[in-house]
């Protein structure tokens, strides 16, 4: 063996030292940033077993009343301003029935649909839907391309037109990306109900579990007609609505 | 003969031509600069119009970019002399087009500093995701496309190249059209008749911007076109442009037919203000009827009327774009059938939307960078169409 050779053995059993001293932090941190293991009382992982939803009750819903979309605001950190280019996840819509004349008001937001076009189309899959039900965006991979909100049937999606400020550690969100009702997705982690849902003193919005047969959501369900909205379009929603 | 002088003259006016391609392409740097700082705020977008002016400039180049390879395919696939001698210079179009389409579209993003991720994680439901595979691959096509053609030795896979290049356009239209037929729930959109309007409208659009070219590159080298071939070139032109005319009518006679798109279709063509107007005077009339005039005139068969018809077809190509893209979102969502409805998001009203200068910037920065490729590469490349004395084939 010449001493070129053994040179060269030497260069590389020293690059592939540094490299694996170079790695080896990287390597824990990811371990790190997985996150922490499941503990009995801490926050569960998201499960197939459950579909999250809500039945809106539309004779409850008083027009002019507000309290949900306030209450979403100060849980989520939004403005709560309604310029075209502010963020609504939730929003009270007026409605008159053409033939009728019946004056009817409901909040609207994110349908958390079984099949969500917003996933559909998302060419980066930042837009997805977890085990559970809920339709989230992940503000890592949106690259602010807005096709979700041209494929979202229910305009339930906004675009962070301006640069944040203060935002709630609990609710991620980034200028240039989509966003949307996230269901209180860390309040429901924590076994609480959405923030909409607990704040309206009519009893509106009731929240709970659609895939569990003795749920009170799945047992009122079966005992007053509700309907889902654009319901033509098959996407079956977790949303239902009462006195549509 | 030029004169010296006439030639110094002339390069210096192609240097000022290029540098003023340059300042519109920073200008248009510029407003993405501003639009990362201040985030789409100092647009005219909203959360209603989500797609505004920077998407009907990259639509357009996209279309375009597609459709002036028609030029190309007519030589390669169907052997006609006259348009084989000037595929070269449509496959150069293409790619400029291409390019500045899609530097538009992806400097609008949201986070256009994440474009990596967008090719890194794939959707294979996402019609999006599927056009950035077709735009690459359309590119890395018509590149070996132009090599076949351009180096001698590579000549005999010309046509084999030149089919798949015909197929591949094809399937990529189809793809721009598709992003819009896929939205089952706006009335605008959700139509299976939007990807062959589109190719056909990519046939006019692509061969309009390609006489544009080809007659300011045959002035600049102070040559002229054999009439025989122009005849025929805006002939082909003008059965593009009735295409289109068709495609468009059919897709609003459709919409009237189904009682429920009634609505939509009397705010777009009659009372929706600027869309209406946008429609019949920038598309209907100026961007179709009068370029059909001046074609099929007779005694119009100068050099001045092609290239007047042509730029009026890519006028109105814009017309038809905007009210397309901006009519069709500012049209409010029907979510509840029935019902009359308002709220503090828009529901039930006609969305506004005022463009920025900081769109129109991005717009033309794509349409400059198109420009900068094209004028480059004609200079350092023969990209001339080199014809045979006229035999009609």
């Amino acid at each position: 063996m010449n001493d070129i050779d053994i040179q060269r053995r030497s260069f590389l059993k020293t690059s592939l030292g540094a490299a694996a001293v170079a790695i080896a932090p990287g390597m824990l941190l990811i371990d790190v940033a997985h996150g922490k293991p499941q503990t009995v009382n801490g926050p569960k992982s998201a499960n197939s077993k459950v579909r999250w939803g809500m039945l809106i009750n539309t004779t409850q819903c008083k027009s002019g009343c507000n309290d949900c979309v306030t209450a979403c605001n100060r849980e989520n950190g939004l403005s709560g301003d309604t310029k075209p280019t502010d963020s609504q996840w939730i929003r009270k819509i007026e409605l008159k029935d053409d033939s009728s004349g019946r004056d009817l008001s409901l909040p609207m937001m994110c349908q958390h649909c079984e099949y969500p076009p917003c996933v559909d189309v998302c060419p980066t899959t930042a837009s997805f839907k977890r085990a559970d039900g809920i339709v989230l965006v992940d503000k890592h991979r949106c690259i602010g391309c807005r096709y979700c909100m041209m494929a979202c049937p229910y305009k339930a999606r906004s675009f962070v037109h301006e640069p944040l400020h203060d935002q709630k550690p609990d609710v991620p969100r980034g200028k240039g990306t989509v966003e949307a009702c996230t269901l209180c997705v860390h309040r429901v982690d924590q076994g609480l109900k959405p923030a909409c849902s607990e704040a309206c003193l009519n009893k509106a919005i009731l929240f709970g579990d659609l895939n569990d047969p003795e749920s009170e959501i799945s047992r009122k369900i079966r005992s007053v007609a509700s309907v889902q909205v654009r319901a033509d379009l098959r996407l079956n929603p977790g949303i239902r609505y009462q006195g549509l | 003969m030029p004169t010296l002088s006439s030639l110094r003259f002339k390069n210096r006016l192609y240097y000022v031509l290029l540098a003023a391609g340059g300042l519109v392409a920073l200008a248009g740097l510029y407003a993405v600069h501003l639009m990362e700082h201040h985030g789409h705020i100092i647009t005219g977008m909203n959360n209603q119009i989500v797609w505004g002016v920077p998407h009907v400039f990259a639509i357009f180049l996209i279309v375009a970019a597609s459709g002036v390879l028609n030029v190309a395919s007519i030589g390669s696939v169907f052997g006609k002399a006259i348009y084989k001698a000037r595929a070269p210079l449509a496959s150069l179009l293409s790619i400029a087009m291409l390019a500045g389409g899609l530097s538009v579209l992806m400097l609008d993003l949201g986070r256009p500093d994440r474009i990596i991720v967008a090719a890194t994680n794939y959707n294979p439901t996402s019609m999006f995701a599927w056009n950035i595979v077709l735009y690459s691959g359309m590119f890395s096509l018509v590149f070996v496309y132009l090599w076949t053609m351009m180096e001698q030795r590579m000549n005999r896979w010309t046509k084999p190249v030149g089919f798949a290049v015909f197929a591949w356009r094809f399937i990529l239209t189809t793809g721009t059209g598709l992003i819009f037929a896929f939205l089952t729930a706006r009335q605008a959109y959700g139509s299976a008749l939007l990807p062959p309007m589109f190719i056909v409208l990519s046939f006019a659009w692509g061969l309009a911007v390609f006489h544009v070219v080809q007659t300011v590159i045959y002035a600049w080298n102070e040559k002229t076109l054999d009439p025989a071939i122009l005849q025929r070139k805006k002939n082909l032109l003008g059965v593009f442009v009735i295409g289109s005319l068709y495609m468009v009518a059919t897709y609003h006679l459709t919409n009237l037919y189904f009682a429920h798109q009634a609505g939509f279709e009397r705010f777009i063509l009659l009372e929706g203000g600027v869309y209406p107007r946008l429609f019949w005077w920038g598309y209907v009339l100026f961007g179709s009827l009068l370029p059909l005039l001046l074609i099929f005139s007779p005694g119009l068969e100068k050099t001045k009327y092609v290239m007047a018809a042509s730029l009026l077809v890519i006028l109105g190509s814009f017309a038809l774009l905007y009210v397309f893209i901006i009519g069709g979102q500012a049209y409010p969502l029907n979510i509840f059938p029935g019902y009359q409805v308002s709220s503090s998001f828009g529901d039930g009203q006609i969305a506004t939307y005022h463009p920025s200068l900081y769109e129109f910037l991005l717009g033309f920065g794509g349409l400059a960078i198109a420009f900068i490729i094209t004028t480059v590469s004609v200079r350092v490349l023969n990209f001339m169409p080199q014809d045979k004395p006229y035999i009609s084939d």
